[in-house]
Formats: C-alpha cells, structure tokens, sequence
C-alpha cells in the first residue's frame, strides 16, 4: 500500500483527511497528535515560522519510522509534516495511529512523534516579536541559535 | 583527487553562504577528511566538534568511507516536530 505516501507538505495539513488513511472497521481506536505553532520560545513571542527540510532523507525517514511503528504493533500510522511559512495556531504536524485498543494507539503514536523529531531532517526558523530571528537548536543554550544581522 | 559536493541546510547553508559547497580528497576519503575540508572553509570554524553529515542519507561516523558520486549532506541538529 501506501509507500506511495508523500509525508512532507507544503499545505495547510487535513488532520480529518490524515485520520481517514488509517480508518479500518476493525480498528476502534484513533488516537491523534496535532503540534501546532506556539506563540512563545525562549523568552520570546514569537511571530511566525518556516519549516525547511532535506526532503528526500525526510521521506525515507518518515517511512522508516511508519513502518517500523507497523511491526512493532498492530496498528495503521500515517503523519505528515508541513514545511514552509507558518503561522501561530497552524498545524506544523500531525501523527494518527488506529489500532483495535487504545493501549497500542497511544504507545505507538507517543513513539512515532518522538522518533520524527529525533531522526528527521527538518528544521525550524522562528521570527521574534523584538525583531530577532534564531534557528531552532535543541542542542544550543536556550534551545536557539540567534540570526546575527 | 576527487571533488565532492556537499549539501548544506539551515543554518549550516547561511554559515557557507550556499546551499552547497565544493570540497577536494583524495580518492580514499572519509566522512572525517569531508569535515575537515569542510572546516577550513569560510564560516567552516563555527562547526560542532561532532558534526552530523549523512552520505547517501544514512548518518556515517567520521571513518567511513566516501567514493565519487555520493551524496553528502551536513545537518544541523534537527528540529522537526
């Protein structure tokens, strides 16, 4: 099936659309994780955002991290990540897991959110509300690194 | 000699000014003599002790090997999510 899926996008993401690829009669549990834009990181408000990504290394990660997530249980992933311009509130990604039990719903998908950021080449650009901008760094003091002008 | 090309992305493409830079080595280089090239390139002094460079995207430790033809790619630490 649908390792013909695309993860990465460029459009505002369908949450109820990502929901549907994972839909089976037999599967009654459908748990869903959303991480939108905050207003807020580091100290600062922040304005706005823009997603980059090494597309390519993203998608086959992305699908690495879905099928491994299929063979360790019994459940139907899909994500999606949405790179580009984004604004506070947008969703910037979104995990759904269906299994028969909520139990492997929520497993799965607190797995496979924690994996795609640890493991997928994506990056983060936020604008601050005091006119400074930083690249996210989970690695650098305060979690950024500022955009010298 | 061989040139390699190596993809840059976010804050390693504005560090490089480029979405790519061109590095030389000779044909039995490692993932480790890319870093070094790298290093000695303008803006190359702000890279972290141990950076994150994928070939063929798969992350290599600095001793594997790099042959003409792979694609090589330096990664910021990721923030995705």
């Amino acid at each position: 099936m649908a390792d013909l899926m695309l993860f990465l996008t460029s459009q505002p993401i369908d949450v109820q659309a990502l929901a549907a690829f994972v839909h089976a009669p037999d599967r009654g549990g459908v748990v869903t994780f959303a991480g939108l834009v905050r207003d807020h990181h580091a100290g600062r408000r922040v304005l706005s955002l823009s997603y980059s990504a090494y597309e390519p290394m993203a998608e086959k990660v992305c699908g690495e991290i879905r099928r491994e997530a299929e063979s360790r249980w019994p459940a139907t992933v899909a994500m999606t990540h949405r790179l580009g311009d984004l604004a506070i509130g947008d969703v910037a990604v979104a995990v759904v897991v269906a299994a028969g039990h909520r139990d492997v719903a929520f497993e799965a998908c607190r797995w496979v959110i924690d994996e795609l950021k640890r493991r997928v080449p994506i990056w983060k650009r936020e604008r601050y509300a005091d006119g400074t901008e930083a690249w996210v760094d989970p690695t650098a003091p305060q979690g950024i690194v500022e955009v010298m002008k | 000699m061989t040139r390699h090309v190596v993809r840059l992305f976010a804050r390693y493409a504005e560090l490089f000014g480029n979405d790519q830079v061109d590095v030389m080595l000779p044909s039995s280089a490692t993932v480790a003599d890319v870093i070094a090239a790298l290093r000695e390139l303008p803006g190359g002094g702000s890279l972290p002790a141990s950076p994150f460079v994928v070939v063929n995207m798969v992350k290599e430790q600095p001793a594997a090997p790099v042959k003409a033809g792979d694609e090589i790619a330096l990664l910021p630490p990721l923030a995705g999510g």
